[in-house]
């Protein structure tokens, strides 16, 4: 029988295998970021260890870092601590660590792929759920907790159970207006929040491979809100090229033979999963969501199924039955590292350019690296955002989860192209909408919830 | 280094009888700013056990004083959502050695277990009569028995088995985490990186 991907690469990367079937799993690069990695870095002066390999670790500050201002000290001083722990953790231990102001810093899902550490064929860990967002280069990607990422500090390796395996495969063009945020939402939404776990799920098919990388990442990123242990797509010639040229890949003949190597990175036609999902792309609209979790979501127009869970509608002020079409919105966040990259800032520019944003909106758009942000400048998307009413910010995690200043209020309705609605993920009581970058650019420019196609007349 | 050695007990259990438990609720983010661990149960579900004024809300299983005990019952998918430690941290340092569901989410059972917080996955329809139990006897009392691997309602005398690895059972049963044990295989890791370069 043959291999799947996943097998592949998980099978190249064990060291041993213990009695029940737990994995010794050799991890070939660690992100760490401010909030997980603390009390990895107090265990191991506990111990009295140091970090077995400091040059396959990559950190950087996002979760509580400001996007205006960056300049300045952080004013909250417990946010404030936790990103200059980081900082001097990373100078103890011999971290290449990426600060606020560094040229490279990011998002830690943004900058992994962006800089070219996250590569086809890795084993890649971090204590954040959407590390899946690196299967979108065809490396096994996971969260893991901070005991584990202490365990890679100090063994490069963490015990895990091998996951089950599925696949998805999604075939079709994508219909106009439609985007990789939607495609994700439509998935989740039919196998729900808890679909995918004890899982590892490789997406295939027309639609997927038609994805740009930024658009694979997107898709990837969410893995984890179906419950999955990750997500991944086998890298093609899109893959290499995106990852060509790129800082801390291989140069020259050398990326050639990466390259050579990295052809081998799919699953056999005759593996077999454990589960297979078939969607077809041209039932997918624009995506929204109506409840306080990922897998409660419909299409732009359609409306609240009658049996929705009723402690999700109560705390998000909706009806069964009702639609969103028109509902008044308070916020529009565009960002995080599931729809923080160029592509969605040129996507969102494209659609609000020669338009305004109306008045009663809060639109927050915020770039997931400096890379991203400097290149947003030079192709003058400050510039079409700025006419438009939007100020392009200064990258970190921003309003995707209420730890740094960027929070919705309690009872307010946000649109935001991040990964998670749970009861006051946005900040207590804020009311979240999950939707792609187009929904969020028809909210702003509204006030409402409309559907892209109208709004930016998008013809089928 | 080591976790809590964990021996068989019997107690009383308080339920959440609510599904998709994700872990910004056990933990809310605002919560994750600590550089050291400790103090977490304070803040262990905090938007649902306090009003937005920092009062109890009365009606939170958490605050009724009719509930008591190391074991937490709560509905299917139980930890799904963000990767954080913090809410397996919360948890232990409230006072819970077991968290009993349908349904686990898999980083936070992996997060509960090395920390030696046991999560003891039951039929759904089990979990239901637990929760009825309780429901008739708030201070009904059950045995987690991690040696034979049952979970009994004390009343009823009803048994389920749970499923544990091999391994990471020994690790609870003897207080000994992973790390401990990776870094005694530090030469075989290097052989293995020598393999792979090569």
């Amino acid at each position: 029988m043959g291999k799947t991907l996943l097998d592949k690469i998980w099978d190249a990367h064990t060291v041993r295998v213990e009695e029940g079937g737990r994995c010794v799993l050799y991890i070939d690069r660690q992100y760490i970021h401010e909030v997980t990695s603390p009390v990895a870095f107090a265990g191991l002066a506990r111990r009295g260890i140091g970090v077995a390999r400091p040059s396959q670790i990559t950190a950087t500050a996002d979760h509580n870092i400001p996007t205006v201002n960056q300049h300045l000290p952080i004013e909250e001083p417990e946010s404030r601590r936790q990103v200059a722990a980081l900082a001097e953790n990373c100078a103890r231990y011999g971290i290449e660590h990426f600060g606020v102001g560094n040229p490279r810093q990011g998002i830690v899902h943004i900058i992994g792929p962006e800089l070219g550490f996250t590569q086809p064929g890795m084993t890649i860990v971090c204590g954040d759920s959407h590390t899946s967002t690196h299967g979108a280069l065809g490396a096994v990607a996971f969260g893991v907790g901070t005991s584990e990422v202490e365990m890679v500090f100090a063994s490069q390796c963490i015990l895990q159970t091998k996951p089950r395996t599925m696949r998805i495969t999604v075939d079709g063009a994508l219909r106009p207006g439609v985007e990789a945020k939607d495609v994700i939402l439509y998935i989740i939404s039919k196998i729900s929040a808890s679909g995918g776990t004890g899982h590892f799920i490789e997406f295939a098919g027309s639609t997927i491979r038609s994805l740009s990388m930024e658009g694979r990442m997107t898709v990837c990123n969410m893995s984890i809100e179906c419950g999955a242990r990750g997500g991944m797509i086998a890298p093609d010639e899109k893959t290499f090229e995106y990852l060509r040229g790129r800082e801390r890949v291989p140069q020259g003949a050398a990326f050639d033979e990466a390259v050579a190597r990295w052809r081998e990175l799919y699953s056999d036609p005759d593996a077999v999963f454990d589960k297979e999902y078939h969607f077809d792309a041209a039932d997918i609209a624009p995506m929204i969501t109506y409840g306080t979790n990922p897998g409660m979501g419909m299409a732009i127009d359609a409306s609240i199924p009658t049996d929705a869970d009723p402690k999700a509608l109560e705390y998000m002020g909706f009806r069964p039955g009702e639609r969103l079409l028109g509902h008044p919105v308070d916020y529009v966040f565009v960002g995080s590292c599931t729809n923080g990259r160029i592509e969605d800032l040129r996507r969102f520019a494209r659609l609000v350019e020669g338009r305004h944003k109306v008045d009663g909106v809060t639109a927050w758009i915020v770039p997931g690296s400096k890379g991203v942000e400097a290149a947003a400048r030079a192709e003058g998307l400050d510039r079409i955002l700025s006419a438009a009413g939007f100020e392009l910010r200064q990258p970190g995690c921003s309003a995707c989860l209420a730890m740094n200043a960027d929070k919705i209020p309690a009872g307010k309705y946000s649109v935001s192209t991040s990964n998670r609605n749970f009861e006051g993920r946005q900040g207590p009581g804020a009311r979240t909408m999950l939707a792609g970058v187009a929904v969020a650019a028809a909210a702003a420019v509204t006030g409402r919830i409309a559907d892209p196609r109208e709004v930016f007349g998008i013809k089928d | 280094m080591s976790i809590p050695k964990f021996e068989t007990f019997t107690s009383g259990a308080v339920p959440v009888e609510v599904e998709n438990i994700d872990t910004d609720q056990i933990i809310p983010a605002r919560f994750l700013k600590a550089t050291e661990r400790k103090g977490f149960g304070e803040n262990l579900f905090r938007d649902w056990r306090y009003d937005a004024s920092g009062k109890p809300v009365a009606a939170f299983p958490l605050n009724d004083p009719r509930y008591g005990g190391q074991i937490l019952v709560a509905g299917r998918n139980f930890g799904c959502g963000s990767s954080r430690e913090h809410a397996a941290w919360a948890l232990a340092d409230y006072g819970f050695r077991v968290v009993v569901s349908s349904f686990f989410a898999d980083i936070f059972r992996n997060n509960a277990l090395n920390n030696g917080l046991l999560p003891v996955r039951v039929e759904e329809d089990l979990l239901q009569r637990i929760f009825a139990a309780i429901r008739r006897d708030p201070q009904a009392q059950f045995t987690v028995d991690l040696d034979h691997q049952r979970f009994t309602i004390e009343a009823s005398g009803e048994s389920s088995p749970f499923e544990i690895d091999a391994y990471k059972k020994r690790c609870l049963q003897n207080g000994y985490d992973d790390e401990d044990y990776l870094r005694s295989l530090a030469a075989e890791i290097e052989a293995f990186e020598k393999r792979a370069a090569e």
